[in-house]
């Protein structure tokens, strides 16, 4: 160290020639902007939230031979919501035919769908609901209900064809 | 009187914190970066609470517009989208691609278009392609084709994840007849693409 400390001395005195000491700052003005410039650049393109995702499970797709061999939905636990037209939403308890209770109307919020959700959830033990969504209610319908499912956390749903007696159902509602 | 001096100061500043700041950003920028791709189909997801990422690749995704029309699209990654075109023209041999029309199917996004406009649709200028009206991949139970669309892509890269990117007023008819396809090929578990939305359960937490 101290040998190299010495060779510096010497060099300086080399240099006493008089030749201009140049300054050794230079303008980094031009450089900040091209860094700025290509930080927008990127700030811009970039895409930062990867899109989350849901994710379902359907059943498989078999012929069933006998009628007989489709399950059997107990009608005490059963719970259908209906999805119509216009972000309209029915649920009732029971079979279509004779429902135990409702069709009752309600609406996609907190206060509405999720409200009966989580009481039918708590009072009944294995509570399946069936889920009918109609040929004129959107996407965001049978998203918003398969989410209320998570919330609610309940475990037995299932999306079912709407039939025309539902529709009959709901027409007067 | 003599006059108050001022010390004169000098004007310029050090810029070296400056340019650390900007390339720090810069670098973080370029490292994490992903582009935008080039699709002009805007689709507005509904939200959920679910919390699962995406992949970047090995997606095959079926976007359905709020108009219900169907698009198909297919990451590239190991040339997915060649071998998927080669596939294609296989099974229908009137349909013979030219390299410039293969390129362009592997650089587009979305494809959206029945089978018999497709080498057309390839065939456009870039810019033409971007104004081209697609009718949407056809579902009906007659003739369905994205149940083609999705064998062969799931044949071309077998690991393959499939999503559903659906816009909040896409009606639930065209919904239903894509998973109806989905089901008929075997595909029972899919991802529906979905806007984050806060857990009413965990916010009652906090």
């Amino acid at each position: 160290m101290a040998e190299l400390a010495q060779q510096d001395s010497g060099h300086k005195k080399g240099k006493k020639k008089g030749r201009k000491k140049m300054s050794t700052k230079i303008d980094l003005t031009p450089m900040v902007d091209l860094g700025f410039l290509l930080v927008t650049f990127f700030m811009l393109t970039t895409t930062f939230s990867k899109p989350q995702t849901m994710e379902i499970n359907l059943p498989v797709k078999e012929p069933i031979e006998k009628p007989e061999d489709e399950p059997g939905v107990k009608a005490s636990k059963s719970l259908t919501i209906i999805m119509g037209e216009d972000n309209k939403l029915f649920w009732y308890m029971g079979v279509t035919t004779d429902p135990l209770e409702g069709p009752i109307g309600t609406d996609y919020t907190s206060e509405g769908i999720r409200k009966v959700l989580l009481e039918k959830n708590a009072t009944i033990d294995g509570l399946i609901v069936l889920i009918k969504p109609a040929d004129k209610s959107v996407y965001k319908n049978v998203v918003d209900i398969l989410d209320e499912m998570n919330i609610s956390n309940i475990q037995r749903y299932a999306l079912v064809e709407i039939t025309p007696e539902d529709m009959d159902l709901i027409k007067n509602l | 009187m003599p006059k108050v001096k001022i010390p004169r100061k000098s004007t310029t500043i050090d810029m070296t914190a400056m340019v650390d700041v900007s390339f720090l950003l810069l670098t973080f920028f370029m490292l994490t970066t992903q582009f935008k791709s080039d699709d002009s189909l805007i689709v507005d997801t509904p939200s959920s609470i679910s919390e699962i990422k995406l992949p970047d690749t090995d997606i095959l995704n079926i976007t359905v517009d709020a108009a219900g029309k169907v698009f198909f699209s297919i990451d590239n990654k190991n040339f997915t989208r060649e071998r998927l075109l080669a596939k294609i023209s296989e099974k229908h041999p009137e349909l013979q691609f030219t390299a410039e029309e293969e390129k362009a199917f592997v650089l587009s996004g979305s494809i959206g278009v029945p089978l018999k406009e497709l080498k057309g649709y390839l065939g456009l200028e870039p810019e033409d392609r971007k104004m081209y009206d697609q009718s949407g991949i056809p579902v009906d139970s007659a003739k369905n084709e994205l149940g083609d669309w999705i064998m062969q892509g799931r044949i071309s890269n077998p690991g393959v994840r499939i999503t559903i990117n659906g816009d909040q007023r896409a009606p639930w008819s065209v919904i239903k007849k894509v998973m109806d396809t989905l089901q008929d090929k075997n595909v029972n578990k899919f991802n529906l693409i979905t806007d984050l939305e806060a857990d009413p359960n965990k916010l009652k937490g906090i």
